[in-house]
């Protein structure tokens, strides 16, 4: 699998993403930058967490215009995996390619700690290899990561399979313990906790291997894009 | 009818730009002529304490700063190391104490941007960052009233958040550090942060201004007003209009200081940049006669050619801002078009505002105007220095005998409650909670383990840190204190395995024109330098703050003194492997005190945090400390812990051996059933906070014994891990016993609680 991690001007999980795909995983991985729209070779995308354009305005709002998001969209378009981690997801709502919004975490304060994470759903490329209900261990680091939608999103998130990840323990206040969801067509994760940082023995987890394992499971077996 | 000669602008008293009258004759002479206000302003802050050193830098001189690992020492922007493979670390602590009090999340913000320039300024790209925090108490009675208390809670909220924000922007993790309260720093909070990053050999920049012709060009932020004499206001005693002086704290953009790291370490991979230093303290006044002053060489600038944000802006203004996230590089002549690509690429303004010249003078020009002209080196390097008289005792604001002391209490179960919710020994989540301490996935060992440990991908090697400081115990006897400080630092990276090979210290101390104060930061400086020679830990750079005092509010003829604060920032090496950390794993583990029980009487017993925080009262002097001992408990505790013998380790410092086995049974939960016996009172076994100790649990006892007893180092078994219960018994005596889950409710609990008053 060959994964092309966007580094926007204020990335700063860019490197961390792009080890723990080598190194952890074995897998290839390649920097894009933000001003690039070639996303050629590519099995997958990894929008990596930091504060693009330094999150002013709101966190992802100014990603959103940035040319490498136009390849992005296409590229989901066409099926392609994509994968949006904590700044990653909050670019993927802003841009409209999940519905729902990230806000500032209840308690107004940004949180740093390892949390369990139920995974709800073991449909979907990036979860296969997982068991419906095992509990996940992997970082959040944000101060924006409480999860909002209005309750017919929300209801149809559900009704849909499409949540990904629930909190064990809300840390943020996100509705309905959400902490990464899908969109409609299954190949767009958003998840506010690191996977990238739960992918190494000595850093304390490694929650975050099986939804490696899952995407390259998904495009070994040809089930994504050509 | 009479008339009177208008009033002189203040800008024109020498004494409005912090200089004497004996400074301003030496800037006469050395101009051969008068100066004018620019130019006073460039003298009053290179002369200013904080950017000369002008008071602290004799007694600079009696620290040990080589080694063979050393490549490079005081005088540069950081002090850099050699790791092994190529590979070094360059690393500093700074301070950025007045600002933090005026405006706490800027002065804290900028602090820890301050000091990550002076990081990738040397090429070496940021890994870590630690801080250690000082703050006046947060309850009124501890604070003498609400007004005071309720201030503390809002410079606490504003410097963490301060810090937050911008180290986690910036994407250095945060991944330790120290936070103690104390009335002495009510006016005065103490912000130090320590940053450290890694490169090659081949990696390394230096501030110097080579090769005549060559262009000087500015990067990074424009220059606006802000924090025009922040480094002269850092000299100074605080006084009723501190806040006033708000205008004069400067405003951190930590995205900015990102993206001028990446395109500062990628233009530097071009070959074009021969020097290059941040505009920090003095901004563009001493970058330019540093990196002029270094070189040898002389610097010329066209002040129009400065990217401004303001318009309207005097050449004084200019060269006194000290405006973030800013770089002056020097590039090769001919090669400036591949410095600007990099800057382009990154979306950062980039402007070649003059060249080096061979007269070795600063020359500023403004729309072609000689503005200033001055000697780079005699105003860089040839401050006056002063020798200030320090021929009394140290100031001290405790008694040196003991209190007749009352019979210890039956049961301690109360008193441990009340030490491990106090301020200083409570959990400190609520504050590294808010950092983002893994980004980069480098942290081993994080907040709250004895040191911190970052790896190093590249190399198999991680690197060992703490920072650690003990105003109360310097206040007592600063030597003694001082020395205290570096065995603990040492101590601490013992216990993860590491060993230590260099430091770096901030001196953050009261008005040295007061003899008593200067009387303790010359002891205090001759008991590090002592101890970082004898604990083989060269002191590579760092920081001198003082004036940390402020004119009491209710009587302005009264100036509270800061605690003589030194802090020291440590750094070792280790292999590369998962740190033991201070947390029992399981119950059934014996339990051995490696260094021993120690000793003490009631003198020294007036130290303890017990003494502070349970009876109320400080006296006394600090703990013995024998330090041939304290190495060799170093030597078997990293043997210990290397050779994979102990399940955890943690140093016995504040709150002595209980707190320390509360601690560590806060992990996991597991608790620990001890039994001491000794000729000591009971409130003294449990508490006293004696030097050279730490708690190891461990399956292999006689080994472990067998290591100490190699190195004449005493190991006692005290007891063994139990399930959920913390009990300590005294010569057969049930001291303590606890629910392991109560206790670390209420100190987890503790913080959030006194912050929410």
């Amino acid at each position: 699998m060959k994964v092309g991690v966007v580094v926007f001007p204020g990335s700063n999980c860019d490197h961390d993403a792009w080890y723990a795909i080598t190194a952890n995983c074995g897998h290839q991985a390649e920097f894009i930058w933000h001003a690039s729209q070639s996303l050629n070779n590519l099995d997958a995308i990894w929008l990596p967490g930091g504060f693009s354009y330094g999150d002013y305005l709101r966190c992802g709002a100014i990603a959103k215009f940035s040319p490498v998001l136009k390849s992005v969209r296409q590229f989901a378009q066409e099926g392609g995996l994509v994968i949006g981690v904590c700044n990653g997801f909050q670019i993927l709502t802003e841009s409209g390619l999940l519905p729902g919004a990230l806000v500032r975490n209840r308690g107004l304060k940004f949180i740093c700690r390892d949390e369990a994470l139920v995974t709800a759903t073991a449909e979907s490329p990036f979860t296969a290899t997982l068991e419906k209900g095992s509990v996940l261990h992997m970082p959040i680091a944000h101060g924006e990561g409480c999860y909002v939608a209005d309750e017919r999103t929300l209801d149809e998130l559900e009704a849909e399979d499409r949540v990904v990840f629930r909190y064990a323990n809300n840390p943020n206040g996100s509705l309905r313990d959400i902490a990464g969801i899908l969109n409609k067509e299954r190949n767009v994760l958003g998840m506010m906790p690191h996977p990238e940082r739960a992918m190494d023995p000595l850093m304390g987890s490694t929650g975050g291997l099986g939804i490696v394992r899952s995407m390259a499971a998904a495009i070994e077996a040809g089930a994504i894009l050509s | 009818m009479s008339v009177s000669p208008p009033p002189r602008p203040a800008q024109e008293d020498p004494a409005f730009h912090g200089l004497t009258p004996d400074e301003y004759q030496r800037v006469v002479e050395i101009l051969g002529r008068a100066p004018n206000v620019t130019e006073m302003g460039i003298f009053g802050v290179m002369w200013s304490e904080h950017c000369s050193y002008k008071t602290s830098k004799i007694h600079l001189k009696k620290l040990p700063t080589q080694s063979e690992r050393v490549l490079v020492g005081p005088g540069e922007n950081a002090g850099i190391i050699d790791i092994g493979g190529g590979w070094a670390i360059a690393f500093k602590i700074e301070s950025h104490n007045h600002p933090s009090f005026i405006e706490p999340f800027q002065g804290a913000a900028t602090g820890v941007g301050g000091i990550l320039r002076d990081i990738f300024t040397m090429g070496a790209r940021p890994i870590a960052v630690l801080d250690a925090l000082r703050f006046g108490p947060l309850t009124a009675k501890e604070a003498g009233s609400e007004t005071v208390a309720a201030r503390n809670r809002r410079i606490v909220q504003g410097v963490v958040s301060g810090i937050a924000h911008y180290g986690n922007c910036f994407g250095v993790p945060t991944v330790g550090g120290e936070c103690m309260f104390d009335a002495s720093y009510s006016g005065n909070p103490l912000v130090n942060v320590f940053a450290l990053g890694v490169f090659q050999h081949d990696e390394i920049f230096f501030g110097k201004a080579t090769g005549v012709g060559n262009p000087v060009i500015y990067v990074g932020a424009k220059t606006g007003r802000d924090g025009i004499k922040g480094a002269a206001m850092a000299s100074e005693v605080f006084k009723e209009d501190s806040k006033s002086k708000r205008p004069n704290v400067q405003v951190g953009d930590p995205f900015m200081e990102k993206l001028l790291l990446e395109a500062c370490l990628e233009a530097m991979k071009t070959g074009a940049i021969v020097g290059i230093q941040d505009m920090g303290a003095a901004g563009l006044t001493c970058s330019t006669c540093e990196m002029g002053s270094r070189a040898g060489t002389g610097i010329e600038i066209e002040l129009m050619k400065v990217p401004q944000r303001e318009t309207g802006m005097t050449p004084y203004e200019m060269m006194l801002s000290e405006s973030q996230e800013r770089m002056l590089l020097v590039a090769e002549k001919g090669r400036e078009q591949e410095v600007f690509d990099v800057f382009t690429k990154w979306g950062l303004d980039a402007s070649t505002i003059g060249e080096v010249t061979g007269d070795g003078k600063l020359r500023v020009r403004h729309n072609g105007e000689v503005v200033a002209e001055i000697p780079n080196r005699e105003l860089a390097d040839e401050a006056p220095q002063y020798k200030r008289p320090y021929d009394v005792a140290a100031h001290r604001s405790a008694p040196l005998d003991a209190p007749a002391l009352a019979a210890p209490p039956e049961s301690f179960n109360a008193a441990l409650t009340t030490l491990m919710s106090s301020a200083d020994l409570c959990s400190k989540r609520w504050i590294w909670q808010q950092y983002d301490y893994q980004v980069r996935t480098n942290t081993l060992a994080g907040p709250g383990a004895d040191a911190a440990v970052v790896r190093i991908k590249e190399t198999g090697t991680s690197v060992a840190m703490a920072v650690d400081g003990n105003g109360r115990w310097c206040m007592l006897d600063p030597r003694e204190g001082a020395k205290h400080m570096v065995a603990e630092c040492c101590r601490n990276l013992a216990t993860v395995g590491a060993q230590p090979v260099a430091a770096t210290n901030n001196l953050n101390f009261a008005n040295p024109e007061r003899p008593e104060i200067m009387r303790q930061l010359v002891e205090a400086v001759e008991g590090m330098g002592e101890a970082c020679a004898f604990f083989e830990t060269p002191i590579t750079g760092g920081n001198v703050s003082l004036y940390n005092e402020t004119h009491d509010e209710d009587d302005p003829a009264v100036s509270v003194p800061i605690f003589p604060t030194p802090v020291l920032g440590i750094v070792g090496v280790m292999t590369t492997t998962e740190p033991v950390g201070i947390a029992f794993r399981a119950a059934g583990r014996s339990l051995v005190l490696v260094g021993g029980l120690g000793s003490t009487d009631a003198q020294r017993f007036g130290s303890s945090q017990y003494a502070r925080q349970v009876l109320g009262a400080v006296w006394g002097l600090p703990p013995a400390l024998d330090m041939d001992y304290e190495k060799r408990v170093h030597e078997a505790v990293r043997e210990i812990v290397t050779s994979g013998l102990s399940e955890s380790a943690h140093d016995l410092s504040d709150g002595g051996l209980a707190a320390a086995l509360a601690e560590s049974s806060f992990g996991a939960g597991v608790g620990a059933e001890v039994a001491l016996s000794s000729d000591m009172r009971d409130d003294f076994v449990l508490f006293h906070e004696g030097p050279s100790r730490v708690l190891v649990s461990t399956t292999s006892p006689e080994a472990v014994q067998a290591i100490a007893a190699r190195l004449h180092v005493q190991a006692t078994l005290i007891g063994s891990t139990v399930a959920s219960q913390l009990t300590l018994r005294h010569n057969g005596r049930l001291l303590a016993d606890v629910k392991v889950e109560e206790l670390r409710g209420d100190w987890e609990s503790a913080l959030p609680n006194l912050l929410s008053n």
